[in-house]
């Protein structure tokens, strides 16, 4: 289908391009802020995670400690008659919900999934400056289709899971970065007519977050 | 100090009148002034209109002109322009290499580092804000973009305003936009120019001021232009202009 | 606006449809003429770009380290160009190991032909696409359409231009020339499937473009997509969007096709740290877009089970031989300086007869065309050649770019490509005009002698301002008046003053 040769032509043009005067092999200075400056998971950055969140119109409960994270989903899922769960989600989550929770096991078809109203993962890393969660793929979050198609998602955020700054999260996430990787940051959003915000346009309309705090009982 | 004033092609030929009041200024001020006879022009015009070759002569003659500053003819060389500045500044040099011209460059470089523009000399060269100046009028300034973007000349011009007698500052809405000047722009893509300029005039005309001031006469020939067209009776004074101005020698605009 | 159902009212901007993705209409002052013109349009883009620039003020100003991240990213950006050749064959030995496929396309012919075929080879009579700079630039939905495919744009603006039959005439926001109540007459006649009644609320609009796309998103086998950027480093490609239009391409589909300009790729990961701070916060003027996807070849059980990525060239070595110019393949396509540009603001995006419009169009499209090269185009009319003088070198765009490209010098340095083409032109009236004052300019003492001759002028005149002059003069007067000359040159009142 592709010519072979286009690749040693576009590779040899470019090197000719580049030719007698490449540009200067220079340092990147990186005198930004590498770290952010708020500690993981402490109080004030769950705060601003908090507000972040709400700034782009997500809804956010807050709760002290995983203890009050099944009363917290099962509130947020209140009306919905179904709700699917990928695998790794905690049971504990699921204590205090009354729908009809699916699995994804055999996998749903699009259809089957475009029926199910709401969505539950963890995620793998949020940041509170921006007010993001990122999903990895990995145990609790799902395939990338689960958290996409559904109308609402409800996510849960631990507080350890919870970093200051975008730096902060590209190293967590450099563990695994062959991972399939969403960022999200607030409900889906259009802004084309006329710039006037719009939210909930294809992604899930309504995201939920429940922010764990450190405290056990 | 001995201070060699660059006059400007533009200004030397259609807008004297900002040079003259520089001179004026700048000896009231106890300074010894100096007009040299070979000076002509930065080569701006040419090398922003895409004819780089073409200007070599022309920034060739600008440094030969302003050279005597090296062996210290002037302590220091002052245009009434921020963008002609910005020209010796940043492209004299730039253009000179590109066209092969190293030992030119290298003097482009020398005397630029020497080349203020007017309210830079004032404020950082010569320390001074108040300069004794009497204007009776509300004024606008337009900080044009040369001065803002490349010289970054900051709140100089309004620290220097403020300090007149007699002069009440109104703040100009969208005050950073560009007039639509931008030398041969205006007559290339004369009507988008046109569009602009008319945007730089209603902002103007809301202030109520008298007078609109700026750091550049091009830009203010392009203004002044617009609100002369309009009949709005808003008269344009370059910077030097009003802070050239005393109850002995008021300003009288276009007379000279 | 109901009184118009049913009748043919959607007129297509431009209203000539384009002959090349990167060359259309007249130059650009010709087409600014008409753009101009265009009250709604005007007042479209007055808000629009206001409303964008100033949410970015606000968000950059937030970041204590928004200079320092600028200034990593021109240097990621510099690095990445001089080490182009080892960083691509980086990125596809990493594409390839983890499952996809690898393509290199010299030019856009060579490039829709890869696509085509792949669409073809899925047997796919329609495919879902996300809104891509790239697949504008080479004509991709027309090739398509040619072997029978039809290509589904899902940004909700990308949409609204294609049924309209318009060509984008901003980066973020294709649509911007378009207003409420034409968006919903062009939903009402073309989409098919428009709710009866809909009304010219964004909100309404969105939901409509909404139910209209989801059919089409569940069902697509295909999807095709550009690229943000990708990382050499581990071979993962990211796509950054707001609406999920994106994620829903980039998920659902079991075929999945990512058309990239070579010059998107970046070294490190840990890059992104850097990218992702500069790209929101400078294009959609957010903390961070809603939503940003990454993936790395094929994920078994997760995503396309098919991934192609096509490496696009069609000129950019070009640009990339300009040691000055080169600087625009820097460009992350945020659209920052559309939005700070006054002349862009007044003329709108199909002024520049590109899909690239803007200062950054000015730029980038004589580059990719070879402005000045031997055979390519030239001079400061011609449509392409026009576009580097579309500019009052303000610099407001080199102000706001968030890696720091210097538009305004590299504008200057096409100019002089426009007129100083390879292979040289007879000299044109300007370049004799500019000739002549060249040498005038070039001597303090004929410099005087124009002095002189203005203030005689200015003694005929009486010192009054000038209303009206003959051509090229008019084009300053048809607006302006020219402020009256001095009745005494400079020259002569620093003599007489000598002498006093």
């Amino acid at each position: 289908m592709t010519d072979p040769t286009a690749r040693e032509e576009m590779l040899a043009r470019i090197r000719a391009a580049l030719g007698a005067r490449p540009p200067a092999a220079t340092a990147v200075p990186r005198d930004y802020q590498r770290v952010g400056s708020l500690g993981r998971g402490s109080a004030e950055v769950l705060d601003l995670l908090a507000d972040r969140l709400e700034d782009y119109r997500a809804t956010v409960v807050r709760v002290a400690g995983p203890d009050g994270v099944p009363a917290a989903v099962g509130a947020l899922l209140a009306e919905v008659g179904s709700v699917v769960a990928p695998e790794g989600v905690p049971d504990a989550w699921l204590g205090a919900i009354t729908a009809d929770v699916r699995r994804d096991e055999p996998a749903l078809t699009h259809a089957e999934l475009d029926a199910v109203p709401a969505v539950l993962t963890g995620c793998r890393v949020a940041v509170a400056e921006t007010g993001t969660v990122v999903l990895d793929g990995s145990a609790g979050q799902g395939r990338r289709a689960l958290t996409l198609v559904p109308d609402r998602h409800v996510v849960v955020v631990l507080a350890d899971q919870v970093v200051h700054a975008v730096p902060d999260a590209v190293a967590v996430l450099a563990a695994h970065p062959e991972r399939p990787l969403t960022w999200i940051s607030g409900p889906s959003a259009t802004s084309d007519i006329e710039l006037v915000r719009v939210e909930g346009v294809h992604g899930p309309r309504d995201l939920r977050v429940v922010i764990v705090g450190r405290t056990s009982s | 100090m001995r201070i060699a004033v660059f006059a400007t092609c533009l200004v030397g030929t259609v807008m004297p009148r900002a040079a003259t009041a520089t001179v004026r200024l700048l000896e009231r001020l106890g300074h010894t002034v100096d007009l040299p006879a070979g000076q002509a022009c930065c080569g701006q015009m040419h090398v922003n209109t895409g004819y780089g070759p073409e200007a070599m002569g022309v920034i060739r003659n600008h440094v030969r002109a302003f050279a005597p500053v090296l062996d210290g003819r002037w302590d220091a060389i002052v245009a009434p322009s921020g963008s002609c500045v910005a020209s010796a500044r940043h492209q004299q040099a730039d253009v000179a290499r590109r066209h092969g011209d190293g030992p030119l460059a290298h003097t482009a470089e020398q005397v630029a580092a020497r080349t203020y523009e007017l309210s830079e000399l004032l404020v950082d060269v010569l320390g001074v804000t108040d300069v004794g100046a009497w204007f009776p009028h509300t004024v606008t300034y337009h900080p044009t973009c040369h001065s803002m973007r490349l010289l970054r000349v900051g709140d100089r011009p309004g620290l220097l305003l403020g300090a007149v007698e007699g002069l009440e500052l109104r703040e100009l809405g969208e005050a950073e936009q560009c007039c639509g000047f931008g030398g041969t722009f205006a007559l290339k893509n004369a009507e988008t120019s046109a569009a602009m300029v008319a945007d730089k005039a209603d902002e103007i005309v809301a202030t109520g001021a008298e007078v609109v001031t700026a750091g550049d006469w091009s830009c203010l020939l392009n203004i002044a232009g617009a609100l002369d067209r309009r009949r709005t009776g808003v008269r344009a004074a370059h910077l030097a202009e009003i802070l050239a101005s005393t109850r002995d020698e008021p300003w009288q605009g276009a007379a000279l | 606006m109901s009184t118009y159902l049913g009748m043919p009212t959607v007129r297509p901007h431009p209203d000539t449809p384009p002959a090349a993705p990167l060359r259309w209409g007249p130059s650009f002052p010709q087409a600014a003429r008409q753009t101009l013109r265009d009250e709604q349009l005007r007042a479209n883009l007055r808000t629009a770009t206001r409303t964008i620039r100033d949410k970015r003020r606000r968000v950059t100003a937030e970041l204590g380290d928004w200079e320092q991240l600028r200034d990593a990213g021109a240097a990621i950006k510099a690095d990445v160009m001089s080490r182009l050749p080892e960083l691509l064959i980086e990125l596809e030995a990493n594409v390839t190991a983890r499952g996809g496929v690898v393509h290199w396309a010299r030019d856009a012919a060579e490039a829709n032909a890869i696509v085509t075929g792949i669409v073809r080879a899925a047997g796919a009579r329609e495919v879902v696409k996300v809104k891509s700079m790239a697949t504008q630039e080479i004509g991709l939905n027309d090739a398509l359409a040619a072997v029978g495919v039809d290509a589904v744009e899902t940004d909700l603006a990308e949409r609204i231009v294609q049924l309209a039959g318009d060509m984008p005439s901003h980066i973020l926001v294709p649509a911007i020339h378009r207003n409420r109540a034409e968006i919903q007459e062009i939903f009402a006649h073309r989409m098919g499937d428009a709710p009866p009644g809909l009304s010219d609320e964004p909100r309404a609009l969105a939901m409509a473009a909404r139910a209209h796309l989801r059919a089409r998103f569940l069902r697509a086998e295909v999807a095709i997509s550009g690229a943000n950027l990708a990382i050499a480093e581990t071979g993962t490609v990211a796509v950054v969007e707001s609406e999920g239009n994106g994620r829903m391409c980039l998920t659902l589909p079991r075929v999945l096709v990512t058309a990239m300009g070579i010059e998107k790729v970046l070294p490190t990961f840990a890059d992104l740290e850097v990218f992702l701070q500069l790209l929101p916060r400078s294009s959609t003027g957010e903390r961070m877009n809603p939503y940003t996807s990454m993936w790395t070849g094929v994920t078994p059980g997760d995503g396309p089970s098919e991934f192609h990525l096509v490496l696009l060239d069609n000129g950019r070595t070009r640009a990339l031989a300009d040691e000055l110019g080169r600087q625009a393949l820097h460009c992350i396509r945020c659209s920052a300086c559309l939005n700070v540009c006054p002349v862009y603001e007044h003329t709108g995006g199909h002024a520049y007869g590109s899909v690239y419009p803007g200062p950054i169009g000015a730029i980038l499209t004589p580059q990719l065309l070879g402005l000045g090269d031997e055979g390519g185009p030239f001079g400061a009319h011609d449509p392409t050649g026009s576009l580097p003088f579309a500019s009052t070198l303000c610099g407001a765009c080199y102000e706001a770019c968030p890696v720091k490209i210097d538009i305004p010098s590299a504008l200057i340095h096409l100019r002089e490509r426009a007129l100083h083409p390879d292979g040289g032109h007879p000299p044109t009236a300007t370049d004799l005009a500019m000739g002549a004052a060249a040498r005038v300019l070039a001597s303090g003492r004929l410099l005087r002698l124009a002095g002189r001759a203005a203030a005689l002028v200015g003694r005929v005149t009486g010192g009054r301002p000038i209303h009206r002059l003959p051509w090229p003069g008019s084009l300053w007067t048809r607006v302006r008046d020219v402020p009256g000359l001095p009745r005494r040159s400079l020259s002569a009142w620093w003599r007489d003053r000598g002498s006093r």
